[in-house]
């Protein structure tokens, strides 16, 4: 899950470490009082779930109280491109009002989990307010990393070697130990995935701040963080996809024309390959789950056709626990009751196979059966081009659909 | 011969009397495992479809001979059940539990590394863990241990270590031919028990075994892990499969470890790897038998 740069600076705030003081605004008026109370000279920066805000236009130093309440009218309801939105960008709907204060020096700090040795990693480095993976990519010498007991957390000679790996001195590197440790606290407690300070900013008066903030928890620890769960925009995901996660159903909507429905999600990762390598392009990532009920199958038909890409579907189930013929009844009830814009290919392996594939030829239904992965993915590829080129369709059933 | 499970594995489930436990519990007893036995706190000293209920893993293990135990308890107390049966001396440990945050898991490998070393100590059976969020293990015709479907499994000499579930049960159904000797998902979360280095290293040494498939999905290193340490060390024909070659970064695909983040852990990067290793890599997953089949009468 992520979180907006004023909901993560509020979360860093709880743990005493320090950010600029700061206030959200909707609306022009909300913002020229927040500049007002900051003391006039203020930063606007659009509220989205997405870096390289500066480049795009999301981040303007104002002068005064009224400039900053007329560059939040201009940020308010203007669609930002960054390198992370992709083209179709994100609405701004909300901008953080901020003191604006005296850079001496940006750093980087970022936490994050290394798998390799299945413990939490201080990243920490001078080139700040750049892309992490950029400073890795020309010069990883340049990184600091620092491996953090998630037991214990940072001890105190962990967070010293931080601090003089960033080359502070004298305040500020007294106040780096502080926030190292107070930041890898807020990391545990809130069980985050990621927290990124960048740029980590030492004013000229020796001051340490998080000037910029990007958090992402791990959704598997939100029941025991409510609070935290309340941050949730549901305005930064894509619709389809919440839709989906309201049923169960991991869902994610990819730019290809052939949608998938698999259980599991290797399996599902595995049909999308093989889609692609059939000459298709998947349009989704889908698994229905382990137990998926016939249910289940129809809410999964109605948001893989919600997509209006989606020009064939591929069905592959592995049945292990879940049987076969149970599927099988599923996909008849929901071609029957939603219809069948497209064709769709199912193909079926596992508990009770011969059971299903029974059901779905006694169906009367134009469903297209498919025996292993590579003849399933060739069906289907071939079926959406032909939706592509109804003209050069043979009369197929698959094409029966289309009319 | 076969790894870690066999007919002689005893097998207490954790969470036996809940809906999951219950179900899988028979259908484990139904293949043919010895499963002696469940646990429920406070629900000790009963017996649930025919299993004897104990309070606690170490009273399971002491009255029922229990060295084995398969989980099923929910995320929040999952990771307390692993360190459970850890403290309790189990020497193969199943967690078939999906969605144990990551800090949970972190405490409890921690606790299973300082539980392992007194064990080690004390001249006691180290625990391994296997899992969580995966299927279990399986060696066709003695135990299986976990949600898979038994019956597509046939005896053979064919090892299987996966990430993924369903895609197991997909190499398996291609192996159908050849058969077995044990299938292993190690699972799909970012902190596994027991990786595929553990596993290959097993199968290696297993005489059962005489050719390896190990699928490995985006997201992590682990693969590139694994194929170091085959070009060091596995002298068995190993085909390898990577889920995830469509797949966008940045987007995590279903399992919690599959992610590609900051351009790391692209499937392309880990083929690349496990080519380099003189590893035989299938694009289309459904090459996996045929491949396999291949190497083997080739070895």
């Amino acid at each position: 899950m992520k979180v907006h740069e004023y909901q993560a600076k509020e979360i860093l705030r709880r743990y005493g470490v320090p950010t600029p003081r700061g206030i959200v605004a909707e609306n022009a008026d909300e913002a020229r009082a927040a500049a007002k109370e900051l003391g006039g000279r203020v930063v606007v920066k659009a509220q989205i779930h997405a870096g390289g805000r500066g480049k795009g236009g999301g981040v303007k130093l104002a002068k005064d109280a009224d400039d900053a309440a007329e560059l939040t009218k201009k940020m308010i309801g203007m669609t930002l491109i960054t390198h992370q939105t992709g083209p179709e960008g994100r609405e701004v709907r909300k901008v953080l009002i901020e003191e604006a204060l005296n850079i001496d020096k940006e750093l980087y700090l970022g936490i994050t989990l290394d798998r390799r040795i299945g413990m939490p990693v201080v990243m920490a480095s001078k080139q700040g307010g750049m892309e992490i993976e950029e400073v890795a990519e020309r010069d990883p010498s340049a990184i600091h990393r620092e491996p953090i007991d998630g037991v214990l957390g940072a001890l105190p000679f962990q967070a010293r070697a931080v601090a003089n790996a960033l080359g502070l001195t004298g305040d500020a590197y007294k106040k780096c130990v502080d926030f190292v440790q107070k930041l890898m606290r807020c990391y545990l407690d809130t069980d985050a995935s990621l927290v990124e300070i960048n740029p980590l900013m030492v004013t000229t008066e020796g001051n340490v701040f998080a000037l910029d903030c990007k958090m992402n928890f791990d959704d598997n620890a939100m029941f025991r963080h409510k609070d935290l769960a309340e941050m949730r925009d549901l305005n930064e995901e894509d619709p389809l996809e919440v839709e989906a996660s309201k049923f169960g159903l991991n869902y994610i909507t990819l730019d290809g024309n052939v949608g998938c429905m698999v259980n599991g999600a290797g399996l599902a990762m595995a049909t999308m390959d093989i889609i692609k390598l059939a000459g298709g392009q998947p349009a989704n990532f889908l698994d229905v789950g382990g137990g998926a009920s016939a249910e289940q199958v129809k809410n999964a038909f109605r948001i893989i056709l919600s997509d209006k890409n989606v020009k064939a579907i591929l069905i592959n189930i592995f049945g292990g626990i879940m049987r076969c013929d149970r599927i099988a009844e599923g996909v008849v009830s929901a071609s029957r009751e939603i219809g069948l814009p497209v064709p769709v290919v199912v193909r079926l392996e596992g508990t009770n196979v011969d059971l299903g594939k029974e059901i779905l030829s006694n169906s009367g239904l134009p469903l297209i059966t498919a025996d292993g992965m590579w003849d399933a993915a060739q069906k289907v590829v071939a079926a959406a081009k032909r939706q592509d080129h109804p003209e050069r369709s043979e009369g197929s059933t698959a094409a029966q659909g289309n009319s | 011969m076969a790894i870690w499970a066999d007919k002689n594995t005893r097998v207490i489930v954790q969470g036996i009397t809940g809906r999951e436990g219950t179900f899988h519990a028979i259908q484990c007893r139904e293949y043919g495992t010895q499963v002696v036995g469940g646990v429920t706190p406070g629900k000790g000293g009963t017996t649930h479809e025919g299993f004897a209920v104990f309070n606690s893993v170490r009273e399971a293990r002491e009255k029922a001979g229990a060295n084995c135990s398969l989980i099923f308890v929910p995320p929040p107390f999952a990771a307390d059940a692993i360190m459970e049966s850890a403290d309790a001396g189990i020497e193969l440990i199943i967690c078939i539990t999906e969605g144990i945050p990551v800090n949970d898991m972190m405490r409890a490998h921690d606790f299973l590394r300082k539980s392992n070393a007194r064990a080690m100590m004390s001249g006691a059976m180290p625990s391994r863990l296997i899992g969580p969020n995966c299927p279990g293990i399986i060696t066709p015709g003695e135990a299986k241990i976990g949600i898979m479907p038994g019956h597509i499994h046939r005896p053979g000499p064919i090892g299987i270590v996966s990430r993924s579930g369903t895609l197991t049960y997909e190499a398996v159904g291609q192996t159908r031919a050849l058969g077995q000797s044990t299938a292993v998902g190690i699972g799909g979360d970012p902190l596994p028990g027991t990786n595929f280095i553990d596993c290959l290293a097993a199968f290696e040494s297993d005489p059962a075994t005489e050719a390896i498939i190990m699928i490995g999905e985006i997201g992590g290193s682990a693969e590139e892990e694994a194929a170091a340490f085959v070009k060091e060390s596995v002298t068995k024909p190993v085909v390898a499969f990577i889920a995830g070659q469509t797949a966008p970064p940045g987007r995590r695909m279903g399992h919690a470890g599959a992610i590609i983040s900051g351009g790391k852990g692209t499937a392309s990067e880990k083929m690349d790897a496990l080519r380099a290793a003189g590893i035989h890599v299938v694009e289309a997953p459904s090459e996996m038998g045929a491949k396999v089949a291949e190497v083997w009468k080739g070895r």
